[in-house]
């Protein structure tokens, strides 16, 4: 099994997981991250005080999935959620060393 | 103290609308400060805030409106004990000194409302920091030994009042005194840990934007009100009080705009209530195009002065020094050149621009600065005193925490992703 892990832009949020809904995929979990790449941060101006906000908001998506499946997953987000601008983001791919789904105790690919 | 109120209905109405209106600002002002500070720290914000409706009323009614309103029109430096405890304050019978038209209780109400506010403007530069108790302690103390001689001097027919310096509802009274002590408590209590190097954002914008929506609206109870009765003067107030909001805003942007590049919701709201500050003195004394120039100028000039405590590193957390102090000042002297008889015949010297010469400047130069020094020392006394006996500032540990937790054991939000996780 393979990990598919995705930080993108908050707005495509939907895009990417309708894209991985249509491709069969069962399942997938989401969370608010913050965090700085090449896009850099934004300045917010109080009262004539400049912060510069250099941590943006993100998502991250990840998804186990099948060995065979995991490039084509990949691929189906990188497509979903390209804007083509600067700060869209990086997917990438990992080894799982065991699944277990918790409700049957079943293992491996069975459980994803 | 003898003779009959000859009450006037049409008077008495406006005064018990314009004495909720002003008590409504203290609320107004929570929300503006509160909106201000970061999300731990809305609580504690709050809480001063709101303390100031119960405490500073109850020690009013008990020993501080006689102190201000005692000895009325004595030319002196502080009242009596005649008003004490409630002792000769009713609905029927009226004081002649005051020349009321409206219920002598009801006069002590409204200025009960002023001695509401002035205490809670300081939070604003002490946030986030200042130990509640502590908070307590100096509010309690600074309403009878700074507040009400000030009063007295000024709407008490005092000193100041004699001298000719004018004061329509509270330039030196309310704002220069409470921003000057305002300046006294920060020194002694230092800045808050992480500033200036720390972004310390507003964590509610909404909020601020709310809050001075309320002080603009109030405000009208607290200038117009001045009057102490329903007449044109009253409405001049009113027309007055709106127009140097409303340039004060706009100076207020277009100098950040200039500045900074963008116009900010902060900034419209600063700007608003700098003009508000600034026409306070003024309201009941200037007319036609005044209230505009003196709106225009203090929203100018507090976007420079709330720059002045980077340069000087003093943590006027959310520039009550630059807004307040500043704007009073500005308001106070201002008066000095647009002051006209035309207006309201109190005017007895003319302003600058009116026809007149500089002594009424002059008369506003000493009311400010004396007002200015007296609150900033007695307040600084009062605080290092505070400091002495139970410590002013809360430990590292519970500034880190936040106000909301370690004052109040609250926390104002119990939403959002993660943040919730430890509450479920």
């Amino acid at each position: 099994m393979k990990l598919v892990t995705a930080i993108i832009k908050p707005h495509k949020l939907e895009d990417v997981k309708d894209a991985l809904k249509e491709a069969g995929i069962t399942g997938m979990t989401v969370d608010e991250v913050k965090g700085f790449g090449r896009q850099g941060g934004k300045t917010e101006i109080y009262r004539g005080a400049e912060y510069v906000v250099d941590l943006l908001p993100k998502v991250r998506v990840e998804a186990i999935v099948p060995d065979e499946l995991a490039d084509q997953v990949a691929e189906i987000i990188v497509v979903s959620a390209r804007t083509g601008k600067i700060g869209d983001g990086k997917v990438w791919i990992t080894t799982v060393d065991k699944l277990i789904r918790i409700r049957t105790g079943e293992l491996g690919e069975d459980a994803v | 103290m003898k003779g009959f109120l000859v009450i006037d209905t049409g008077d008495t109405a406006w005064m018990l609308i314009s004495t909720g209106l002003v008590l409504f600002m203290t609320p107004g002002l929570a929300f503006f400060y509160g909106g201000m500070v970061r999300a731990k720290n809305v609580l504690g914000m709050l809480m001063q805030n709101f303390f100031a409706m119960g405490l500073m009323a109850i020690i009013w009614v008990t020993i501080a409106f006689s102190l201000a309103f005692g000895n009325f029109g004595d030319g002196g430096f502080i009242g009596n004990l005649d008003f004490a405890w409630m002792r000769n304050i009713n609905a029927t019978t009226g004081n002649e000194a005051f020349a009321l038209t409206i219920p002598f209780v009801l006069f002590c109400a409204y200025q009960m409302t002023f001695a509401v506010i002035t205490p809670a403007l300081i939070t604003g530069a002490t946030a986030d920091r200042f130990k509640f108790k502590a908070y307590g302690i100096f509010i309690a103390l600074w309403l009878v030994l700074v507040y009400a001689p000030v009063a007295h001097w000024v709407f008490g027919g005092g000193w100041l009042a004699k001298l000719g310096a004018l004061d329509f509802a509270g330039g030196a009274v309310v704002h220069i005194n409470a921003g000057a002590a305002a300046l006294a408590v920060i020194l002694v209590l230092g800045k808050r840990r992480g500033w200036p190097r720390e972004g310390m954002h507003p964590h509610n914008l909404p909020f601020t934007l709310l809050g001075t929506g309320i002080l603009w609206f109030g405000w009208f109870g607290f200038n117009a009100g001045s009057a102490l009765a329903a007449n044109g003067i009253a409405a001049t107030a009113v027309m007055n009080t709106f127009l140097a909001a409303s340039a004060g805003m706009i100076g207020w942007l277009l100098f950040e705009r200039i500045k900074d590049g963008k116009p900010t919701t902060l900034g419209a709201a600063s700007g608003a209530v700098a003009g508000l500050v600034a026409i306070t003195p003024c309201a009941g004394y200037v007319g036609g195009m005044a209230p505009i120039i003196i709106g225009l100028i203090a929203g100018v000039l507090c976007v420079f002065a709330i720059q002045l405590k980077f340069k000087f590193g003093y943590d006027d957390s959310l520039d009550v020094i630059g807004v307040h102090l500043v704007g009073g000042l500005i308001g106070a002297l201002l008066l000095g050149f647009f002051a006209d008889a035309a207006v309201n015949p109190a005017v007895k010297n003319q302003g600058l621009f009116t026809g007149g010469d500089a002594k009424l400047l002059w008369f506003q130069f000493v009311a400010s600065a004396v007002t200015l020094v007296f609150s900033f020392t007695v307040s600084f006394i009062i605080a290092k005193g505070i400091d002495k006996l139970i410590g002013l500032r809360i430990a590292e540990e519970d500034e880190f925490e936040g106000m909301d937790l370690s004052q109040h054991a609250e926390s104002a939000y119990s939403f959002g992703s993660t943040g919730s996780m430890d509450r479920i």
